[in-house]
């Protein structure tokens, strides 16, 4: 049975949720499949959304292989880590009193009207309501984390969730609420265990209330046989700080749509994203920075390198709305195109509708740079080693953004192995 | 044979020649001052002789103990031991002195052996105290936002880091003030030995007084028009380069 006609609510879920679920099945089966003829998917790869290939994952054979392999950090304050949909692990080493770390049936179940208030209470705007809806409808398990008014994480969370058969779809889904005057660093693994085809449909939503820090970061390191929807919305309250990062590293056909929406006075959002690209491999960004509140920030910085036959599609909308006066908005994409047959595609959108507002917004594409090569083979460096440096570099400016030194070295490893550079 | 020599070098940026058969042996152990007019061809020699893409050398060698590396790519003729300091050194965003430096030490081990990180570090450390550059600069993006000065200390780090056989300085006191001189060449000196040979470019016989040479040649329309001893270089100074094209 496949994902879009079969419909399996787990019982470990309570009764209002799975009303809601059966709520959203319905939507997910009248919502229209988006044409090549809507703005929101122009130059979009459409095969992605033929859903019937795909099947609902049962328990993962081998969980002592992916636990074993779900190591990230050395020193953490806590780890949870799902396979197919399931919660194998969890692990509390070091979370200060009132921090909720659950999957999400225990928030829905102990935690009813908290985990209500928060749960996907934001409509879909980027073209893939269909998707989030089943998503919600077949949603099993999550991570749900909740910070309490004035308390600080100060070591990283990591949630890892690992996709494990071939043709399997599995829906995993990332909550995280800071409550006022708050801090946390949220680590988002998707991993697959073998090199399968799959399908994931993912939401992550992030509630960062007044005075509140949140770095968020997604490690998405799928089989080179998957397609991969990552939906995420972002609130951001008053005088607060929003840092998120994609790390897409693998992937056939990946989809970001990031909608963060700048709420109350001094609210920050920066958005993040490196994609190193190459064979076959699709990228299809679409972001929203939605101004709502006076003198808020968003800065946006995506960092493409693109070999091969690689494509990628960025279409971005900064929207200063009427109340929001001195507005900064920022919005930069960067392709770094390594080969001729590669392809990139990028739509920056600019609507501006409030007064004494700082915008710029823009896309370059361009190719290694030959004056900096000849200087690196000048110091005796072969040229395949001095363009991976370059590569290597370019996304380092993004990485320097988490304005974090351990996190920088966390994923700069894991970028240089992408890259293969020793 | 442990002589970097140029034989009747052409080489032209498209269709328009600037090497015009310039001939010169630089001995290892030996330091050879080139002076000239902007415009002489100084830069050219320097980078037509590392190999840079824009150049076409259309007659003539450049023989490094005795083995020619016009037909080489750019970095394996630096492997060979050829090192050029540039003029304008190349900012590379991202990428921190420690790890290109650390790149390009281990392009000179064999295929497979591991750089060691405590020795490089303990080295990389001890080079840069020489030359007064402070340890933050490891993690600075390389040339990224850097004063001249540090720019020219950078280059001078690579090269101590590299031990080169044959050094090619260009321009190496541009945008220099004289404190950042008298570092940059006490740098020099300290590289100076009978395993090194240095040629070293510049308009200025200011920098000559800090890097002695051992011999001073005129550099004027792509060729070598008149070569000397340390005084050719104050006689230059004094007198200017007109002397010289009109001696011709």
């Amino acid at each position: 049975m496949n994902i879009v006609s079969q419909h399996q609510i787990s019982s470990d879920l309570p009764a209002w949720f799975s009303e809601q679920q059966k709520q959203a099945w319905t939507e997910f089966q009248s919502v229209p499949q988006p044409t090549r003829h809507d703005e929101l998917w122009r130059f979009s790869n459409l095969k992605i959304l033929d859903l019937a290939r795909w099947h609902l994952a049962s328990a993962p054979a081998d969980v002592d292989a992916l636990l074993a392999r779900s190591r990230g950090l050395s020193d953490l304050a806590a780890k949870l880590v799902f396979a197919n949909d399931r919660l194998i692990l969890r692990e509390i080493k070091n979370l200060p009193e009132g921090v909720l770390l659950l999957p999400l049936e225990e928030a829905a179940r102990d935690h009813e009207a908290l985990f209500e208030r928060y749960f996907m209470k934001h409509p879909t705007l980027l073209g893939s309501a269909k998707i989030a809806a089943l998503h919600r409808a077949q949603l099993k398990t999550g991570a749900f984390l909740y910070v309490p008014a004035g308390v600080k994480v100060e070591k990283p969370i990591e949630l890892w969730h690992w996709s494990e058969g071939d043709h399997i779809a599995i829906f995993p889904h990332t909550l995280v609420v800071c409550e006022e005057g708050s801090s946390a660093s949220v680590i988002d693994h998707f991993f697959s265990m073998n090199n399968e085809a799959s399908f994931v449909a993912g939401v992550n939503d992030l509630i960062v209330k007044a005075d509140a820090h949140l770095k968020y970061i997604a490690v998405q390191n799928w089989s080179r046989e998957t397609t991969a929807f990552h939906l995420n919305t972002t609130g951001v309250g008053k005088n607060a700080v929003a840092t998120s990062l994609q790390l897409n590293l693998g992937g056939r056909y990946i989809r970001t749509e990031s909608n963060s929406r700048l709420l109350e006075e001094g609210a920050r959002s920066v958005m993040l994203s490196i994609n190193p690209m190459d064979a076959d491999r699709e990228v299809d960004q679409r972001t929203f920075q939605d101004h709502l509140a006076p003198s808020a920030t968003s800065d946006l910085l995506y960092h493409n390198a693109l070999d091969d036959r690689s494509r990628s599609v960025f279409s971005g909308l900064i929207k200063v709305g009427t109340a929001a006066h001195e507005t900064d908005a920022y919005q930069k994409v960067r392709n770094l195109m390594l080969s001729d047959e590669a392809e990139a595609n990028s739509m920056p959108g600019l609507e501006i509708l409030a007064d004494r507002v700082r915008c710029s917004h823009g896309a370059t594409s361009g190719e290694l740079n030959q004056d900096e090569l000849f200087y690196m083979m000048a110091r005796g460096i072969p040229p395949q080693k001095a363009a991976k440096l370059i590569v290597r570099g370019f996304f380092e400016t993004v990485l320097r953004r988490l304005e974090e030194p351990s996190l920088e070295k966390y994923f700069g490893h894991l970028l240089d192995r992408r890259l293969a550079l020793g | 044979m442990n002589t970097l020599s140029i034989r009747n070098l052409h080489a032209s940026i498209g269709d328009k020649p600037i090497l015009r058969g310039l001939n010169l042996d630089i001995p290892q152990g030996e330091v050879h001052a080139i002076m000239g007019k902007n415009g002489s061809g100084k830069s050219t020699l320097a980078k037509v002789m590392a190999g840079h893409p824009d150049y076409t050398v259309t007659s003539g060698d450049v023989l490094l103990n005795g083995q020619s590396i016009l037909g080489m790519e750019p970095d394996v003729r630096a492997r060979l031991g050829l090192f050029l300091a540039f003029q304008y050194p190349m900012e590379i965003p991202g990428v921190t002195i420690a790890n290109f430096i650390r790149a390009a030490v281990q392009a000179r081990l064999p295929e497979g052996e591991e750089l060691e990180a405590t020795e490089y570090y303990a080295k990389l450390y001890a080079k840069m105290d020489e030359l007064s550059i402070p340890r933050a600069f490891t993690s600075r993006s390389v040339n990224e936002g850097f004063s001249g000065g540090e720019k020219k200390r950078c280059e001078v780090l690579q090269m101590a880091m590299l031990q080169p056989r044959y050094a090619v300085l260009d321009e190496t006191d541009s945008g220099l003030d004289i404190d950042a001189l008298k570092v940059v060449s006490s740098g020099v000196n300290a590289l100076r030995g009978p395993e090194v040979g240095m040629l070293v470019i510049t308009h200025y016989q200011r920098l000559l007084d800090y890097i002695v040479p051992d011999k001073v040649h005129v550099m004027a329309e792509g060729e070598i028009v008149l070569s000397g001893d340390k005084d050719l270089a104050l006689k230059l100074e004094a007198e200017g380069y007109d002397w010289v094209t009109a001696k011709n």
